[in-house]
């Protein structure tokens, strides 16, 4: 029986979902923290279904973070690890989805390099398909796990100032992001050089700084994005010493949030880049190890709830 | 004669001319120090405070120093050519106590260190005060982003690529678009590479002394691209030495859009055209080269109306060596710190200018286009003054000039406007007699 209040078969993104829907996705999450945390961590919510990471980029945390949710779900979880030729991308992508259709799973999580490349996978499928991120395009479970770690500290999300800080060019967290948090109602801003913002950007609703001291004004969280080394050598940053003196958090910058804004990044880290190692090990405001600890509990209620929504589908092998 | 406090020096019998008040008047003028406190129409009621030097202007104009933001000093790297004292030398010679070099040294200025080296070396010849731009790019190669943001923390006043344009469209968008993030400002030499490989302005004299040509579209190309990415990125944008009609007519559309665009240009470009280069004068080879007599006229046009919104020397010192060659294979660039002023105030002789708009170009603009505090008479502000003889008629003799480098496309000219006396923080460094 599909979910109710979450009827969708495939997760390809934030944008276009309720508060309704992103709640109970939350809320569905949230079940599985206590499990996670217990000595037992396996349920048969999904015993005999089977889920495939289709990775066609490189991945250690999120593909990691995705097999253990289909594992302690019980599921039969397989990992595809795909190279990608950039001559043969298109072709290999339909191919790759119709041979994996036939062997009937009952959802796949893809990553790819392409913005829309999993979309156009999952009109391919029969099963239900989670965006394990594509491009610079959406991340939505990792949306919904910043989400969860903030709804968990600060009790909500509604009202809250929200900065997201560095490659937001470039980043899909940062886009899933700000359709979840506007959508619940945060106040949304970022701040990066003007190389790495996006053009058009205000038009999404988020305020845009450039000065970090000021965008980081009396914020709830600081949420920090990786720039890639390949980006700071003259193209987008003229260098990190530049980057990190400017845009790299550390303590003097973060004393403009708010005395118990939260720390938040997305992964993985480049110390001493975009942050410094001293605020993001600090125990007290950062939620970096959290964040990745209920990234599990978020991809097991997305499993769970698109392997249920596309049970029916897969027995008639109709169209939606 | 009365013993002077030293540091107490009292300007009288002048005419002052103020173009950040727009005062133009009679006046007197005393500094404490290094400082002015105060400017008048009357200071001291007809006789000066005895602690005071006292000096008698003879009705000659007192005005700010100049501010020329469009140097070349060749230290580090090519002193032969210039140092940074010979360089400061004539500067004060020409009325100049502010100035801003390029980075095109070697070692190119896109570090902190080597910001910091020239600010050193400066401040010891404590003559003109001497700033930076820094290297929008690393090398100056046009490729990668220099560190704007640590160079301006060092002292660079803004962002360019010296003699060369930021030529990659892909590169000057980026370029202008992180100066934006810090509201630096980047200057550009606007000229399109691909079509300046000639050596004088295209037209009937390059055919008819078989020279190749560098078209005034090089420059009209570079400008009308450069303004959709200042549209586009938001970022502050300066024209260097522009030296065609068109280019004032395409600030001017900008400057009407709203665009937060500036230019300015060269004494060559409102003094000189194309037939300068006579019989191959090397001197007068230029980059930009000079152009027709109707761009002139243009360029005179815009200054008067205020588009052109400053006037740089262009100070771009050789030796004889670079310069006493054919003309294809000669160097481009003429020496200009010590005739900036007389031939500026060309524009006021020949061409109906008021005295108080060119130095309006020469002091106030480029100072605030800079962010400098400078180029104004003010209390407080710090005595950097020149006193000059508008009218007085002398001949350039660039044998006779104090920069190392000789090559004046202006060489054995007549002149009308002398500098009598440089004043830098309260000190007289300079003095015609």
């Amino acid at each position: 029986m599909r979910d109710p209040v979450f009827p969708h078969r495939h997760l390809l993104g934030i944008e276009g979902l309720t508060p309704i829907e992103i709640n109970h996705l939350l809320d569905c999450s949230e079940r599985y923290i206590a499990l996670n945390r217990g000595e037992h961590k396996t349920t048969e919510a999904l015993k005999g279904r089977t889920v495939i990471n289709l990775f066609f980029e490189n991945s250690t945390r999120t593909r990691t973070s995705f097999e253990l949710a289909g594992l302690r779900l019980g599921a039969h979880v397989i990992n595809m690890q795909v190279e990608t030729s950039s001559v043969t991308k298109g072709e290999t992508l339909i191919d790759t989805a119709v041979t994996l259709n036939a062997m009937h799973p009952d959802v796949l999580a893809v990553r790819h390099s392409d913005s829309g490349a999993v979309k156009l996978l999952a009109d391919k499928v029969n099963c239900g398909v989670v965006n394990g991120g594509d491009g610079s395009h959406e991340h939505p479970t990792q949306a919904l796990l910043d989400a969860l770690t903030i709804r968990r500290r600060k009790g909500k999300l509604n009202g809250l100032v929200v900065a997201i800080c560095g490659d937001v060019l470039h980043s899909r967290v940062a886009r899933s992001n700000f359709y979840l948090l506007l959508t619940m109602g945060a106040r949304v801003r970022i701040i990066a050089p003007r190389t790495l913002i996006p053009s058009g950007i205000d038009r999404l609703g988020v305020e845009v700084f450039t000065d970090m001291s000021k965008g980081l004004k009396d914020a709830d969280i600081v949420m920090m994005l990786r720039v890639q080394h390949e980006r700071m050598k003259g193209s987008f940053i003229p260098s990190v010493r530049e980057y990190f003196r400017f845009f790299g958090l550390d303590r003097a910058k973060l004393s403009q949030a708010k005395p118990d804004a939260l720390i938040m990044h997305p992964g993985p880290m480049n110390r001493g880049t975009e942050i410094d190692s001293d605020v993001a090990d600090d125990f007290e405001r950062s939620a970096i190890r959290e964040q990745v600890e209920l990234g599990v509990a978020v991809r097991m209620a997305v499993l769970e709830i698109l392997s249920q929504n596309n049970a029916l589908h897969a027995q008639t092998g109709g169209a939606t | 004669m009365s013993v002077a406090t030293p540091g107490k020096v009292a300007y009288v019998n002048a005419r002052i001319i103020d173009p950040a008040t727009g005062f133009d008047g009679p006046g007197e003028l005393l500094t404490i120090g290094e400082e002015i406190a105060d400017v008048g129409r009357k200071l001291f009621e007809g006789r000066a405070p005895t602690d005071v030097q006292v000096i008698d202007c003879g009705g000659q104009i007192l005005a700010p120093g100049l501010v020329d933001m469009r140097v070349q000093l060749r230290e580090p790297g090519e002193e032969h050519k210039e140092s940074l004292k010979s360089g400061c030398e004539a500067a004060v010679a020409g009325g100049v106590t502010t100035m801003v070099g390029l980075p095109n040294t070697n070692p190119i200025i896109d570090d902190e260190a080597t910001v910091e080296y020239v600010a050193r070396r400066a401040r010891k010849q404590a003559l003109t005060k001497v700033y930076v731009y820094g290297a929008a790019t690393k090398g100056l190669q046009g490729k990668e982003l220099a560190e704007m943001g640590l160079l301006a923390e060092a002292g660079a006043l803004g962002f360019t690529d010296a003699t060369k344009a930021i030529a990659d469209a892909q590169v000057l968008r980026r370029a202008l678009a992180y100066a934006a993030t810090f509201n630096f400002l980047v200057i550009q030499h606007p000229e399109e590479p691909s079509l300046a490989n000639g050596v004088m302005n295209t037209g009937e004299i390059s055919t008819r002394m078989g020279l190749s040509g560098i078209p005034r579209e090089a420059e009209i190309i570079m400008l009308e691209r450069d303004l959709r990415l200042v549209a586009m990125t938001g970022a502050r944008y300066h024209a260097a030495h522009i030296s065609t009609a068109e280019s004032v007519e395409i600030i001017a559309r900008a400057k009407a859009r709203g665009l937060n665009v500036t230019c300015d240009t060269a004494p060559f470009y409102f003094a000189l055209n194309e037939m300068a280069v006579g019989d191959y004068r090397t001197f007068a080879k230029l980059s930009p080269p000079l152009r027709t007599e109707e761009d002139r006229e243009a360029i005179v046009e815009g200054l008067r109306s205020g588009i052109i919104d400053c006037i740089a020397s262009d100070h771009a010192p050789h030796d004889q060596d670079s310069k006493r060659l054919p003309f294809a294979q000669a160097a481009f660039g003429g020496s200009g710190l010590e005739t900036l002023l007389a031939v500026s105030i060309g524009l006021h002789h020949s061409a109906d200018m008021q005295l108080i708009d060119v130095l309006r170009r020469l002091t106030i603009e480029p100072a605030t286009l800079l962010g400098l505090d400078a180029g104004r008479l003010a209390k407080g502000k710090k005595a950097d003054l020149v006193i000059f003889d508008a009218d007085r008629g002398w001949k350039v003799v660039a044998d006779e000039f104090r920069s190392k480098s000789k090559n004046s496309p202006f060489d054995g000219q007549p002149v009308q406007g002398k500098v009598l006396r440089t004043v830098i923080d309260g000190r007289s460094v300079f003095n015609a007699q």
